[in-house]
């Protein structure tokens, strides 16, 4: 049974704009991201997670985005140096809530960024980790020291996929599924090499965060509006299910940054 | 040329970063050179690789620092330079640094410091308070000076061969030797002065006597005249011969014109007391008592005439300088602005400037004998020809060529 951190949706809302996605004009409705939530929650469950809520607080809405608390490997906890000072109270927060929880706390040095599984997946013996919008390619080098584990590094190009989990998705066979755009041509033939199967997602695709989806083993939970990858996967053996995101999206984020894995990998 | 030391940590090799960051600097016009690389062993070891990146203007290294600190690079912190005191007037502590004439930056309190000027075979003195480095001679240091010893902190720059190839100094670049044909090069190196002449660029002649006993003198004059030269390094020797030949028509008691000559030897001794009455060179030409030859024409044009003695000259006349210690700084100075030298059948004279010049300096060499052009242009390894030749032929042609193309610049074809 795979463990899972999520946080309720309480104080969410677009007070800020960090990331080409946010419009505190347009704004998120927020009857309706609960509603949406409210179902990424429930599917989960039928899957058969078990989920772990964290206390949301007042004035960190993108607490909600629990991929960016940390990386979590074991039971061991890296929690995340957020870039933008609007998001750095919640790291407190997550690290105090692991650290009752059980999980030993891995402090990264001050000054370098990382923002947690948001730009840290691992497939394979790796552990890909993107840079540039968010983390600093500084901290993979702190995190494989800290894990003892191969780290691939991978610029991230495009600003509107500015963590990695939102262009990159490892599935459990091995492969992965990815938008390649969202890297330099340096990261596309690192990941190319490493790992032995893509999945390319369109550009259209790829818009609705099609990249941004929870794979539990042979289930996958992503934004709907990406036909053609759905149906790429049901190929390959998974079962989609696609909810709808579209208030989350509006900050830029969905399913997998609403979720932190407990651990991601038992071990690096 | 600026350059920097950056290090590079982590998976550099899987992630690609390595090539990235090597493929980013070439892409900046910048150079690479891998100082040190370490690769992990095993596959979750990480690897180092240190890197000395440069580039032509330091606003264009500082930018592509930047750039690639993005991609993990770090800047590595070299040593400050370390400094000991002179132990007494004109020693140098031991273990100094010995400079080369290349371009040298000494770290001191984690900054460079470009060495002024760049001097061969000298040590480095680091003024504290002004925070500025200067090449040392042994009769410059002072008890007390600090000195640069050892080899930390110091960064040589050497000059960079230029791929342009519009420049005769670099697309040559060798000793032409005696069975090689020269009127093809000497047409270039007319070529090359005439646009240092145009581009307000500092000429010298250090110009040995052969030059005058050739019956040189006369395509000497004609450059002279024509404003190719700026300044005359010479021996009182050879003043003396130039003056013999205008006062009496030989030197060394030799006409170069006849076979033989009267008077001999003595027309030497003569020259030398006629000038020392005169009160010099400069005072022989106002009284109208030289008329004529190189000397005559170098007053005549303000060519700036710089004559240091041997121990073995006679006279000297006035104007030469004597002490050895002296004329090494005057020489010093007076080619600080110099760009280019030609040294003309001067051997130990030319070996004395060749050791004085900045690695800049674009250098010409001409004498008979094969070694002393080797020995004289091996210091400017990137920015020197050497023609073994008699220089008569040499001259002969190369004002011959000027003044050629300076009647109809027109017609001269741009290399």
């Amino acid at each position: 049974m795979r463990e899972l951190l999520l946080c309720p949706p309480d104080y969410y809302g677009i007070e800020y704009e960090i990331n080409p996605w946010m419009s505190r004009a347009r704004g998120a409705e927020a009857a309706v991201a609960q509603k949406q939530w409210k179902e990424l929650h429930a599917t989960l469950l039928k899957l058969d997670c078990q989920i772990h809520l964290v206390p949301p607080q007042l004035k960190l809405p993108d607490m909600v985005f629990t991929a960016n608390a940390g990386l979590t490997v074991g039971r061991r906890f890296i929690p995340s140096n957020f870039r933008h000072k609007e998001r750095a109270g919640e790291a407190p927060h997550f690290a105090r809530w692991m650290e009752e929880h059980g999980y030993e706390i891995s402090w990264l040095p001050d000054d370098l960024y990382f923002e947690g599984e948001g730009d840290a997946l691992f497939s394979g013996d790796a552990l890909f980790c993107g840079y540039k919008f968010r983390s600093d390619i500084q901290s993979h080098r702190a995190v494989g020291e800290m894990l003892g584990c191969l780290v691939i590094s991978v610029e991230l190009v495009d600003p509107r996929f500015y963590h990695l989990d939102t262009c990159f998705c490892p599935l459990p066979d091995g492969a992965a599924v990815w938008f390649p755009a969202a890297f330099d041509e340096y990261g596309q033939r690192a990941i190319r090499e490493h790992v032995p199967e893509l999945i390319d997602v369109l550009p259209e695709e790829a818009m609705h965060f099609s990249c941004n989806a929870v794979v539990i083993e042979r289930d996958i939970v992503l934004p709907e509006g990406a036909p053609k990858l759905v149906a790429a996967l049901f190929d390959r053996g998974y079962t989609c299910h696609e909810l709808p995101m579209s208030e989350f999206i509006k900050a830029g984020g969905a399913c997998k940054c609403l979720t932190m894995f407990m651990p991601q990998r038992v071990s690096a | 040329m600026f350059s920097e030391t950056i290090e590079l940590r982590g998976h550099i090799i899987d992630s690609l970063i390595l090539p990235k960051v090597l493929d980013q600097i070439l892409t900046h016009g910048a150079n690479f050179k891998i100082a040190e690389i370490n690769i992990g062993k095993k596959r979750a070891d990480q690897s180092f690789a240190r890197i000395e990146v440069s580039a032509e203007t330091s606003e264009a290294l500082d930018e592509l620092v930047l750039r690639l600190r993005q991609h993990g690079a770090e800047v590595a912190k070299p040593a400050d330079a370390q400094l000991a005191k002179a132990p007494a007037d004109g020693v140098f502590p031991s273990d100094f640094y010995v400079t080369t004439n290349q371009q040298t930056f000494v770290r001191f309190e984690g900054k460079d410091i470009e060495v002024r000027p760049a001097m061969m075979d000298s040590a480095i003195a680091v003024d504290r308070k002004k925070r500025t480095a200067r090449a040392v001679k042994f009769f410059d240091v002072s008890k007390g000076d600090e000195i640069v010893v050892g080899h930390d902190g110091i960064r040589v720059v050497p000059v960079q061969r230029s791929t342009s190839g519009t420049d005769v100094f670099q697309f040559i670049n060798t000793t032409i030797d005696a069975d090689e044909p020269k009127s093809a090069i000497i047409r270039e190196l007319g070529h090359e002065l005439q646009r240092a002449r145009a581009t307000k660029a500092k000429i010298a002649i250090v110009a040995g006597p052969a030059i005058v006993r050739t019956g040189a003198g006369q395509h000497l004059v004609r450059l002279i005249e024509s404003r190719y030269v700026d300044r005359l390094f010479a021996g009182n020797a050879f003043a003396v011969y130039d003056v013999e030949r205008a006062l009496f028509g030989t030197s060394l008691g030799v006409n170069p014109d006849l076979a033989f000559a009267r008077g001999g030897h003595e027309n030497h001794l003569r020259a030398i007391n006629t000038i020392r009455e005169t009160g010099g060179i400069s005072a022989a030409v106002r009284k109208k008592v030289l008329n004529h030859g190189i000397m005559h024409a170098c007053v005549r044009h303000n060519v700036d005439i710089v004559l240091t003695g041997t121990i073995r000259d006679e006279g000297p006349i006035p104007g030469v300088t004597t002490d050895a210690v002296e004329a090494q700084k005057v020489m010093r100075e007076k080619l600080a602005d110099v760009t280019h030298v030609l040294l003309l059948a001067a051997l130990q004279h030319s070996l004395a400037v060749a050791t004085m010049l900045a690695p800049t300096v674009k250098t010409v060499c001409v004498d008979i004998d094969p070694s002393a052009v080797n020995r004289a242009v091996e210091h400017q390894p990137l920015q020197s020809i050497g023609l073994v030749t008699d220089v008569e032929p040499f001259l002969r042609e190369l004002a011959g060529c000027i003044a050629e193309s300076d009647a109809k610049p027109g017609d001269r074809k741009e290399t």
